[in-house]
């Protein structure tokens, strides 16, 4: 049985963060790593998929991007190859092929065991990701056998896909990419559209993510939320990557062809039931929307920047989503042979043998401080800050996350 | 446990409690078993197309919950129906239970968001092809074909910050879910 003072789940941007100041401090630590580093982008994500946020803004720990397209989006070889530096150049002991099977307490700490043998650990931290299970709705079983089903950690391209019509479940970051995509490889898209957060990849002449981060939007603290729950729960805004920095939202796919459709809600003798609510969930986004684009006016206004700004104040059209919306559509009538559910992620807690995870499947914790003695947990949307889940939001949770557990080193030691 | 800053909300009165509400969401997250509520109608019928509902105890909170009196809602078909247009008919009252339900929305939101109302009417009108009752043409439904609401609203607030109350309303509302999304109907008989 081999022990760490820390043990690290996860070798992805958090763990790494982690990592990093866990060496500053001098805290002997390892990093079991189930595949290589940056094995979620690896091996679970669609090929086309960049970062939704800038080169600029891809920075760890003593790490950023130094290339010479600080406002380009890394595709997933680049993050790769990014993270799998950071790695390198910051020594991190990470052990590979080493997957975690069980986590149970112990009196002093926890007892990890993986495929290749039994680790001690005094304090655990959970960096294995917010997205590693796809969560798709139980009324997937209704729809006919015939019908091909992916899930987002199932689907690559659109050459996976049959000919003919598919039906996209979900609106959010993933759900528009595969819409624009694969309707652009001559698939007919009908596009279920739920809850959404609404945003124009530029602003202004600068990147949203330039605004967010300016206005102070991706520092705001969990403890500051009136509803972090809510917050949490939160869809990822609808943003694409691309080298031409389009601004993707309803409005375009629906130029582009793609059926706009409301939040799936029955599947009855072959015919797919949507929510009537569609204009109002757009109606929803617009709002919330120009609320951060007022936001971020304010800030322009108050900061003495509009002389630098050669474009004033606008707001994109609201979203239309034409007179006559399907409530129905029966998929042999339609076309339709596969269906593709974008319809989000969650943590895979399954070999954690702790009481820390309550009925929804959510791990109980306070800004990444686990209800467990010694165990954090890292990378949740909006754990500690509102960029938690963001590459960018890994180094400031690691040195607020590594200083609570090196207090509790010291005194433990007292 | 947050604190709400409620500096806001106490300077303007909609007449919604909106501190029992909120605490009473903290609770039910506790015990989502007091959450699981019943909500029941009787219904008789009178004479023709006229008949007259009686609306009392519910259950909720875990128990029944006895009101000290009861309710009645009659409806009716009009005239052009060759009915005697004693009450309403069930879609108008479909109708204004939407109306209702929004606008007591409205009122709960702008509560909460310390907006002071001052007038809320709505107006609602819902499109049927009749051929579907009469059973003329099995393609047309029953039901509406669309329903339009129109809120006229008078309150100390933004025109965007009166579209969101009338949008979050919406995403909170119980008729509006019913309508827009299906239910299972189980009907039995003795």
């Amino acid at each position: 049985m081999r022990y760490a003072t820390t043990i690290i789940i996860g070798a992805g941007q958090s763990g790494l963060s982690m990592s990093k100041h866990l060496t500053a401090r001098s805290i002997d630590h390892v990093l079991l790593e189930r595949g290589q580093v940056a094995n979620s982008w690896r091996t679970e994500r669609w090929d086309s998929l960049r970062l939704l946020t800038p080169n600029w803004q891809t920075r760890l720990p003593g790490y950023g991007y130094a290339g010479d397209d600080p406002d380009g989006f890394m595709t997933k070889s680049e993050v790769i190859s990014f993270l799998q530096q950071y790695a390198d150049v910051s020594a991190a002991p990470v052990l590979r092929e080493t997957r975690v099977l069980r986590v149970r307490q112990e009196e002093h700490g926890y007892q990890v065991s993986t495929n290749l043998g039994i680790w001690r650990c005094q304090k655990l931290v959970i960096a294995s990701g917010a997205c590693n299970v796809a969560s798709v709705p139980s009324l997937s079983a209704a729809f006919p056998p015939a019908v091909i089903s992916l899930s987002l950690l199932q689907y690559k391209n659109p050459d996976q896909l049959p000919n003919g019509g598919v039906l996209i479940v979900g609106a959010s970051a993933s759900g528009i990419q595969l819409a624009r995509e694969i309707q652009a490889s001559g698939r007919p898209v009908v596009l279920s559209v739920g809850e959404h957060v609404r945003m124009p990849r530029t602003y202004r002449g600068r990147d949203i993510q330039w605004w967010m981060n300016a206005i102070g939007a991706m520092d705001v603290r969990y403890d500051s939320m009136e509803d972090i729950e809510r917050a949490r729960r939160l869809p990822s805004p609808q943003l694409i990557g691309t080298p031409e920095r389009v601004t993707v939202d309803l409005n375009s796919l629906r130029q582009a062809g793609v059926r706009l459709v409301g939040r799936i809600v029955g599947v009855h003798d072959g015919a797919v039931q949507f929510s009537g609510s569609l204009a109002n969930i757009c109606a929803l986004a617009d709002l919330k929307m120009n609320r951060l684009l007022s936001a971020i006016d304010e800030w322009v206004k108050s900061n003495g920047l509009i002389d630098e700004l050669a474009v004033p104040p606008y707001r994109p059209a609201a979203t239309d989503i034409g007179p006559d919306t399907e409530l129905s559509v029966n998929l042999m009538a339609a076309g339709i042979g596969s269906v593709i559910w974008a319809t989000g992620y969650r943590p895979d807690y399954s070999w954690l043998d702790v009481p820390v995870v309550d009925r929804k499947g959510r791990i109980q914790h306070d800004g990444g401080v686990v209800a467990a003695p010694g165990m954090y947990v890292m990378g949740l949307p909006f754990m500690r800050r509102r960029k938690s889940s963001f590459i960018d939001g890994a180094g400031d949770d690691a040195a607020d996350l590594a200083a609570h557990l090196n207090q509790n080193l010291t005194r433990a030691a007292a | 446990m947050r604190t709400i800053d409620n500096s806001a909300a106490t300077a303007v009165n909609n007449g919604v409690n909106v501190e029992a509400l909120l605490s009473a969401r903290e609770a039910l997250g506790n015990a989502p078993e007091a959450a699981q509520f019943k909500w029941r109608a009787s219904c008789v019928w009178l004479n023709g197309t006229h008949s007259r509902s009686t609306i009392g105890n519910f259950f909720g909170l875990t128990a029944e919950q006895a009101r000290d009196k009861t309710f009645t809602v009659e409806a009716d078909h009009p005239q052009v129906f060759a009915a005697e247009d004693n009450a309403p008919t069930p879609v108008e009252i479909v109708l204004s239970g939407l109306a209702s339900c929004l606008t007591a929305g409205v009122a709960a939101v702008a509560q909460r968001r310390g907006i002071q109302l001052h007038k809320v009417t709505a107006l609602l009108e819902a499109e049927m092809d009749i051929q579907g009752i009469l059973g003329m043409d099995d393609d047309v439904r029953n039901g509406f074909g669309a329903i339009r609401v129109h809120f006229d609203i008078l309150a100390d607030a933004s025109e965007d910050e009166i579209k969101a109350l009338v949008a979050q309303s919406q995403k909170r509302s119980a008729v509006f879910d019913i309508i827009t999304n299906p239910t299972n109907v189980f009907v039995t008989v003795n």
